[in-house]
This record gives C-alpha cells, sequence and structure tokens, in this order.
C-alpha cells in the first residue's frame, strides 16, 4: 500500500498517513488538526498539549486482536468527573478501523457498526436492554466526558469538541457496547474486554520504576 | 510502518512525582501518576484531587483520625496472578451489625499496566479482589436477589449492609471520601465473592478470591507471619467439601468391593463340616466334674475360619458352654465360653420371646490339623437333664467381618461430612441468612 504524503500547510512538515482513509491527522510538530481534501491538506485547527501520558500505549504501539494485527494510529482522549480514557484508533491488516480503549488500564476493543436502531440521547435510561446482532446489552451508565484533545489519525474529523454522552452497555460475557452522541447521529460499537497480555502489545511507552 | 517520524514522546516521567499538601504542605508522592482520582496526605490526612496539578482539597479534617496501619505498607510491592502491582492506598470501613461495628480494610493494588486490583482482609482472612468485566445476572424470578449468576456459576446471597468508610490512606482510582456510605451485598460461591457497590446510582460489581494470609505475606515479601485467621470467612473454601464427594465416592468403591468380596467368600467358602456331637447335661452332678473332651477331628485345606454351634432345646431356661479348641499337634488352644437361652411367654402386649435356640461363634484363622474340643457345660442346677448339640464347621464366611469392615468405611466419610456441615453452618452464621439449630435449644 503506498503511503499518501503530503505536508502540513501551517509548517511544512511531512505529513504520512499510515491508513489511506485516514480522514484527520495532528500534525506532530506545530499540532495543527490537518483535514484531507481531495487535494490538499486543510488546517482546521489546533490541540493543546495533552497532559503527561498515563496509559502504556502510544501512537505506533502494535498488537494483536484474534488473528489480526493493528497498529495505534491516532487517538482521541477524554475527561469525566473521576478520570480519563483513551479511545485508540487501530489500524488493523485487514484495512478495518477499530478502536482500543484503555480506562485505568481496563482495556477493550471495538468496532463502529452501522445500520442499527439506535436510542436517541434523551431515550437513554440505564438497566435499559438493547438488542443488536443478536446479543442483548444492558446500559450500564451514562458518562457526561468533555474532549480534551486528539493526536495521530482519525476516520473522521474530530477536533473541536466539549461535552460528549456516552452510553455503556455490557452483557453477561465480555461484550460491551458505546452508544457515542458526539455527533448528530448517534453512533454504535460493539467489542468486547480483552486481557492486556492478549493483545500482545510491542512498542509500548516505558514507564520508568516498572517493566 | 513508521516511516522516519519518531513517536511523539516528552522527557521521561518520574513513575512517581512529589508533590506538596496544598493544606500543611507535607510532600505527597503519586505513585499512580495520572490514574489516581484521589491522594490523601500522609502528615494531615486531607484529602487531595490527584487529577488537579495543584491537589485542590477535596475534604480535610480538624482532627486526624487515630491511624490503623496497613498491615501492607503503601509502596510494596508484591506478585498478584504473576503481576508486580504496588500498594498505593488503603481504607477502612466498618458495617453495623445489631449494634456491632464490624471493620475490614482495602489495599489499593496499582500496576501501570494492568492497572487497579484490590486486596481486603477481614480478621485475618484476605481476598484478592477485581472489579467485574462481566455483568452477573441476577434472577429477576427470585424475589428478594437471593442468588446472583456470574460466568455461568450461581452465587448464593450471603449478606446485604451499608458499609462506611472510616479511614483512607494513600491514593484511590475513585473520589475517596471519609464518612461515605455504600450500599454492598455480597453474593458467596467459595472461594469466589461478588459484591456489588451500590454508591449514589453508581452500581460496580466486583470478584474477589479467597486468599489465605500467608500467600498474602509471600507475595509481598512481608516479615514475620500473617495474623492468625478468625472463624470462618463467607467466601473461605472449605476444607472439607472438595473431600466430601470423593470421600463418599471412595466410600461407594470400597463398600461395593467388600460386598462383591463377601459374595465371593460367600459363594467360595466349603462350609465343611467336621464335627458333630450331642451332649446331656446331667444336672446331678456337682459342678466341676462336667468337664470332657470330644474325640479328634481333622481340619482340612487352609488356615480358615472356624464355626461352633451349639444348639440345645432350652424353654425359658440356659445353658453355658465353656470350650477350648485344642490342637492336638501344637497344644494351641483357643478359649471361648457361649450361652444359649430361650424364654418365651405372654403378657398385656402378647407373646413374647427372647434369646434363640442357637448360638455360633467363629473363631478366626486356625491352621489345619488335628484338633479337639474341651467341654465344660452349665445349667441352672433345678432343672432336670438337658441336652445339646455342637457342630463344628469350617471355612465358614464371616458377615461380621464384613460389617466392622462396612463402618470402617462408614465413619470416616460421616466424620467428614459432619465436619463440612458444622463448616458450612459456622459460615452461614454470619450471614443475613443464618441455618437453624439443628438441635432445639432452649432459648430465654
Amino acid at each position: 500500500m503506498t503511503q499518501p504524503v503530503a505536508s502540513c500547510p501551517n509548517c511544512g512538515a511531512k505529513i504520512i498517513f499510515k491508513w489511506s482513509s485516514s480522514v484527520q491527522t495532528v500534525c506532530e510538530y506545530c499540532k495543527s488538526v490537518l483535514i484531507r481534501t481531495d487535494v490538499d491538506l486543510k488546517k482546521v485547527g489546533e490541540v493543546a498539549d495533552l497532559p503527561p501520558d498515563t496509559s502504556p500505549i502510544q501512537l505506533n504501539t502494535e498488537g494483536n486482536y484474534g488473528n489480526k494485527a493493528f497498529v495505534v494510529i491516532g487517538r482521541i482522549l477524554y475527561e469525566y468527573e473521576q478520570g480519563g480514557w483513551n479511545e485508540w484508533h487501530l489500524m488493523m491488516n485487514d484495512g478495518r478501523s477499530g478502536w482500543l480503549s484503555d480506562a485505568q488500564e481496563e482495556y477493550a476493543v471495538s468496532f463502529l457498526v452501522n445500520g442499527q436502531k439506535l436510542p436517541g440521547e434523551s431515550q437513554l435510561q440505564v438497566g435499559q436492554p438493547y438488542s443488536w446482532n443478536g446479543e442483548t446489552y444492558t446500559l450500564s451508565v451514562i458518562t457526561q466526558a468533555h474532549f480534551r484533545g486528539v493526536e495521530g489519525e482519525l476516520p473522521f474529523q474530530y477536533w473541536d469538541k466539549s461535552d460528549v454522552a456516552f452510553a455503556d452497555l455490557r452483557t453477561p460475557s465480555r461484550k460491551f457496547a458505546t452508544l457515542d452522541y458526539s455527533d448528530m447521529q448517534p453512533c454504535l460499537y460493539l467489542g468486547e474486554f480483552v486481557e492486556f497480555e492478549d493483545l500482545k502489545l510491542k512498542n509500548l511507552r516505558q514507564i520508568e520504576g516498572w517493566s | 510502518v513508521s516511516s522516519g517520524t519518531p513517536p511523539l514522546q516528552g522527557a521521561p516521567k518520574p513513575h512517581a512525582k512529589a508533590l506538596n499538601c496544598p493544606k500543611c504542605g507535607a510532600a505527597i508522592t503519586l505513585r499512580a501518576l495520572g490514574q489516581a482520582v484521589s491522594v490523601v496526605c500522609e502528615s494531615c490526612h486531607s484529602i487531595l484531587d490527584a487529577k488537579d496539578p495543584q491537589l485542590q482539597i477535596l475534604q480535610s479534617f480538624d482532627k486526624i483520625i487515630s491511624p490503623d496501619p496497613p498491615l501492607i505498607p503503601l509502596g510494596t510491592r508484591g506478585k498478584i496472578r504473576g503481576t508486580d502491582h504496588e500498594v498505593i492506598g488503603f481504607e477502612r470501613r466498618s458495617i453495623i451489625v445489631e449494634d456491632t461495628r464490624y471493620y475490614w480494610h482495602e489495599y489499593v493494588l496499582f500496576n501501570p499496566y494492568k492497572g487497579f486490583r484490590y486486596l481486603s482482609e477481614y480478621q485475618g482472612h484476605w481476598n484478592d479482589v477485581a472489579v467485574c468485566k462481566e455483568q452477573p445476572i441476577i434472577d429477576p424470578r427470585v424475589s428478594i436477589n437471593l442468588e446472583a449468576n456470574y460466568l455461568g456459576e450461581s452465587y448464593k446471597h450471603f449478606q446485604t449492609a451499608d458499609a462506611s468508610t472510616d479511614f483512607v490512606l494513600g491514593e484511590f482510582p475513585w473520589e475517596v471520601r471519609v464518612g461515605e456510605q455504600a450500599r454492598v451485598t455480597d453474593y458467596v460461591h467459595p472461594p469466589r465473592v461478588l459484591s456489588k457497590e451500590t454508591m449514589s446510582n453508581e452500581v460496580t460489581w466486583s470478584i474477589g478470591e479467597y486468599m489465605p494470609g500467608r500467600d498474602v505475606w509471600n507475595a509481598f515479601h512481608l516479615p514475620g507471619n500473617a495474623p492468625e485467621a478468625v472463624g470462618v470467612y463467607e467466601n473461605q473454601p472449605s476444607p472439607f467439601s472438595t473431600n466430601i464427594t470423593t470421600v463418599w465416592m471412595a466410600f461407594a468403591a470400597f463398600a461395593t468391593a467388600l460386598f462383591v468380596l463377601m459374595i465371593g467368600f460367600e459363594i467360595g467358602a466349603k462350609k465343611e463340616p467336621v464335627f458333630h456331637a450331642t451332649y446331656q447335661l446331667n444336672r446331678g452332678e456337682p459342678k466341676g466334674e462336667a468337664s470332657f473332651v470330644t474325640d479328634t477331628f481333622e481340619l482340612g485345606g487352609r488356615t480358615s475360619d472356624v464355626e461352633v454351634t451349639t444348639s440345645a432345646g432350652v424353654q425359658n431356661d440356659w445353658i453355658y458352654v465353656n470350650y477350648a479348641l485344642i490342637n492336638q499337634d501344637t497344644g494351641e488352644a483357643w478359649d471361648f465360653g457361649r450361652e444359649v437361652s430361650f424364654y418365651s411367654g405372654y403378657d398385656s402386649d402378647g407373646a413374647w420371646s427372647e434369646g434363640s435356640r442357637n448360638d455360633s461363634v467363629v473363631v478366626p484363622s486356625v491352621p489345619a490339623g488335628h484338633y479337639y474340643l474341651r467341654i465344660e457345660p452349665e445349667a441352672d442346677p433345678r432343672h432336670s437333664t438337658i441336652a445339646y448339640t455342637v457342630d463344628v464347621k469350617r471355612d465358614v464366611p464371616v458377615s461380621a467381618f464384613y460389617g466392622l469392615g462396612f463402618i470402617a468405611l462408614l465413619l470416616p466419610a460421616i466424620v467428614i461430612t459432619w465436619r463440612s456441615v458444622s463448616f458450612e453452618r459456622s459460615r452461614w452464621s454470619e450471614s443475613d441468612h443464618p441455618p437453624s439449630p439443628i438441635f432445639n435449644t432452649e432459648s430465654d
């Protein structure tokens, strides 16, 4: 696969897209948020520096999910009153885009699922069951989070958000669902909780004092 | 994958960051930097917002509550389930049951790759606890939530109580407050405990597994010995329950073997008559002169049991016979006394009888050879002559032996079952569902 190459319209640094379907990236040098157009990159804003990293995962971390290898190419960081969590954007080796969420080192992998009937934000009720793809999910918690920052490549434009709502749904198995209300249309992500060792992660951030 | 672009990285961060308490100025160490939500100042015990670079005070106290030092000091690292974890937080919580306050302790463990785990300790009983990823199911058909299902296993309701946080130290991955109340419901499936904690509207499920104190001491390389565990804890594995099935299965196997053996010997036994004679006891004769010896008979074949049967047609009478089975060749003797008595009559309940006109005794393991009996009968001297028959058979099956064997097998099974039942009773006596007493004791 040839990687699309361009330069940052703000500082001129070389911008390499690792994933051909990426819509947005952040210039590593000047932190400009860049959106791909048909011909060029357009600067749409800037992101503030992210707070000190708390996750052992970083851009370019590689790993496995099931029988598919992935590489971390982007990140969205959220904060809520009880802390924060990362949504790491994964480029799977079958060309799909996936998400690895890391909330206080509780890891889960999920994928966007289209074409399902989704409840509106105002209809959400904790304890309510929902069925998608033959699985019943129970709404466990609704979290009001605020967008803290982005890094790397994302499959959509995402950079200037304020508070957004997430609904977490759980099952008696490791499967879970997230309803994302950060846009006009809600999005459904289906996935499962995973064990850190099962991801076989490489190129992790070094944490001093721990191996 | 990356062609030339270095990964985005700042300066290496120290694993513990030094900060100062905004209230008293004492140094604050953050061990789980970025993941801790609350941190407690070790000096003035103010609870601080660990997410805030200024460490805003969340709760402060005029008086420092009497410290209850953690058994595992903060900062200690140990291996839990193969992964190093550092003790970063400690809290003491309590519930009140029937006007008595019961305390337990919780330790927050942290690994920057694997996240948080917990250890709980109550009177020397430890649990290794993690937050549930899978959602437990409470059977809605059972009206008062007496059962929960987690990962296909059924957990029994043990206790529901309101727990309060009394003392905190170190870091927590949530906003901790002293005095905070939570409703805690425990479901047990030893060695595991499934706990539901409800605080305002948030429900957290966690799964704990019983951990003997010495395992905690080994994991954290603590000096000395773990405090002795007191009583039976809610999810403490019973030392008997795992054995109980095994014991009964072993019992069934041995009992079957015994039965087969018994049938085999019953069939295989020759029951060979070797001696038969009838004698008269003339009671006119003075006592002590009635002793006589029989003719010699041969016990052939292998060493075997010998059955001596005494029969007498007594009616409301008795005869007592002193025997000695004597080996003519070696002089070895087996002495035994047998009584034949039979009584019968009528009373207000109808006919009754007692005793038997036949008596058999088995002399075990008698070697082959030539034998004779020395017989010395006794009877009530008021009565007339009495006839009695002596039969000797060799190689007879002995059911009594099997009965003893059966009891020998049954006893340990019963003892273990009893101990297991007692263990379960002490476990449940501490729950919301205490067992009813086995024996009706007087209540006052």
